[in-house]
């Protein structure tokens, strides 16, 4: 009896420390994200409802921000088609490509340093300057692409100028970059016990039986963990779509000037890039905010099945 | 291993003269299957390395050629380099892409060190739910709280036009990071951290005698990622530094580089090419803590 009372205190008086010495270890960071993320977000639904423009004092006007943006604002409508185009398309071709190099890169027995490095590469290259090398080498007038098919007789097609081939372009040009899933694709090939496949070949099983009921089964949680950060990064595509818009158009910005964003026919405006313009082209601050929080509904959407599939984000003793 | 295998590898020609018999099919259908492979991989080397090589020519041609759709430089114009050097304000937005990513990687390395270990080691109420925040910032696109922020350092504490909005915010642990450096903390045994107790290390020695030197590897990934992350950066300058030129990092700087020489290719080229050197040059320095920090993020699945 005695001892419980002397001892509750003391106990009560260690848990108080060990809870401050917690608090101080992530104090930076729960500092950071109240500062750079739990109070930008709220403010930014107290935005969603001012008409606002930098300079004038806010004034509330309730739901018509979000009305002109769901239903009025005759850009939305191309820039969601874009952003899910490109969610589609280019994450369903990176995953397939970055597969195939890494099922390449683990069979080359000659050179294989050197042509690592060589597929890893382009992955390193700035986005913008990756970018700018691939709005001249795509270029319709003097590019070295078209000038090569020119002269082999293939019908060249206007890339980047051309509103068809605008997305295509910049689905290319993220293959460039496909060096991070092939470092993690080739890791995971090498790490499929090679006993299974010697079983396997007893069994009589070819080259695709071999990658079908042994390769696929054991990378399956690696190719879902890309696809879903690939889904997430593109959610967010806005640098080489931008600048390739930009470039392409062949304006030149000078300070002030607004030009229309997406060039060419709005075919490369993602939600991020037309966030940015109603807000800071537009200064149409409230919209700029409705706009956004709709691209954080989807970009939770996304995160919310990510952690229910356990896509390898959250480990298994959490 | 690759040298070993390559010897008892049959050479082309021996291969091609055996014909007949069991064994000497097998060793032609391997022949046969290492020249698909490797022709593949050539295949593929042109792709990724072509686009390097052109940029590099075009870079160093008159201005005239550079307009024509050649190929290859009549004359090597290796002036062109330092034409780009000394354009106004290329210098400023080299130091400012090194201020950026300097700082920004020191800060987010100090700070994510601490949040990182006690999440990996410490068991407390809310460790589950502060992971899932951790998570969905890493989700968060940019754009989503960039209105707020803009408004408090361009209205409130006026750093607008500068890279101070860009790295303040590194110093408070970045949410890639602290994941990251959590996921290399884990696979340290416990042990180390209980044994160095026993000795009687405080939580913070402990951390900074036996836990920072075995993360060395975790570390230098996460470094190198924010390093890349601030280099690369092109909308956080384009909101906070646009402003005003002086304040421009390369990357940003860049666009308006080709906007201004519209049709002088081959220096945008050169100005390409100085913007992808140091981050290649770096990856050549430090290329086993990058691969080692790239398989880590997948490597949970």
């Amino acid at each position: 009896m005695a001892a419980t009372t002397t001892g509750a205190p003391a106990l009560r008086r260690k848990r108080t420390r060990e809870r401050l010495r917690i608090l101080g270890f992530l104090s930076p960071w729960l500092i950071g994200f109240s500062v750079f993320f739990g109070y930008p977000l709220i403010a930014t639904v107290y935005f969603s409802f001012l008409h606002y423009n930098q300079i004038e004092r806010p004034e509330f006007v309730g739901l018509r921000n979000w009305t002109y943006v769901l239903t009025q604002m005759p850009l939305f409508g191309p820039a969601l088609w874009n952003t899910l185009w490109l969610v589609v398309v280019m994450v369903a071709l990176r995953v397939v490509f970055g597969l195939g190099i890494g099922l390449l890169v683990t069979r080359i027995t000659s050179g294989a340093g050197f042509f690592r490095t060589a597929f890893y590469l382009p992955y390193l290259a700035p986005p913008v300057a990756a970018t700018v090398a691939f709005v001249f080498l795509l270029n319709p007038a003097t590019g070295p692409v078209n000038g090569i098919l020119g002269a082999v007789g293939i019908p060249a097609p206007s890339w980047f100028n051309d509103p068809h081939w605008a997305k295509p372009s910049l689905v290319l040009l993220s293959l460039w970059g496909i060096g991070d899933l092939m470092v993690i694709f080739m890791a995971a090939l090498l790490d499929v016990p090679k006993e299974q496949y010697e079983a396997a070949e007893l069994d009589g099983a070819g080259a695709w039986g071999k990658f079908r009921y042994v390769t696929w089964p054991s990378i399956t949680p690696i190719v879902l963990f890309a696809v879903v950060t690939g889904v997430v990064q593109t959610m967010q595509y806005y640098t080489q779509a931008l600048v390739a818009g930009k470039l392409a158009s062949g304006v030149s910005i000078g300070p002030g000037t607004v030009i229309q964003p997406g060039y060419p026919d709005h075919s490369t405006l993602t939600v991020p890039q037309l966030v940015y313009s109603l807000g800071f082209q537009n200064f149409n601050t409230g919209a700029a905010c409705a706009l956004s929080l709709v691209l954080f509904a989807l970009a939770m959407a996304v995160t919310v099945l990510l952690m229910r599939k356990r896509a390898g984000l959250l480990p298994a003793e959490d | 291993m690759t040298t070993t295998t390559l010897r008892t590898r049959p050479g082309p020609a021996r291969a091609l003269r055996a014909a007949g018999g069991p064994a000497a099919r097998a060793r032609r259908k391997r022949l046969l299957h290492w020249i698909a492979v490797h022709a593949m991989a050539l295949a593929a080397a042109l792709f990724f390395l072509l686009p390097f090589v052109f940029v590099f020519l075009t870079a160093v041609m008159s201005d005239e050629q550079a307009m024509s759709g050649e190929l290859w430089p009549h004359t090597w114009h290796w002036s062109n380099y330092a034409t780009v050097f000394t354009t106004p304000g290329f210098l400023d937005w080299w130091q400012n892409s090194l201020l950026y990513a300097g700082l920004g990687t020191l800060f987010t390395v100090c700070s994510a060190v601490p949040v990182a270990y006690a999440l990996a080691t410490f068991r407390f109420r809310g460790r589950r739910v502060a992971m899932i925040l951790v998570i969905s910032t890493m989700m968060l696109p940019p754009q989503v709280v960039v209105m707020p922020m803009y408004l408090v350092w361009a209205q409130q504490l006026h750093l607008a036009g500068s890279v101070w909005p860009l790295v303040i915010p590194m110093a408070f642990g970045d949410a890639y990071s602290v994941f990251l450096l959590r996921q290399f903390m884990l696979t340290i045994p416990q042990e180390y951290a209980e044994s160095a107790k026993v000795d009687g290390c405080g939580e913070l020695r402990t951390l900074l005698r036996i836990i920072v030197p075995m993360s060395r590897p975790g570390i230098a990934a996460i470094a190198l990622f924010q390093f890349f992350f601030c280099w690369n950066d092109y909308f956080g300058p384009q909101i906070y530094a646009a402003q005003n030129p002086a304040a421009w990092t390369l990357s940003y700087g860049l666009e308006s580089f080709k906007s201004a020489h519209n049709v002088n290719w081959n220096l945008t080229m050169a100005a390409t090419m100085l913007v992808m050197a140091p981050v290649i040059v770096v990856f050549f320095f430090a290329q086993k803590a990058f691969v080692e920090g790239v398989t880590l993020t997948g490597v949970k699945g």
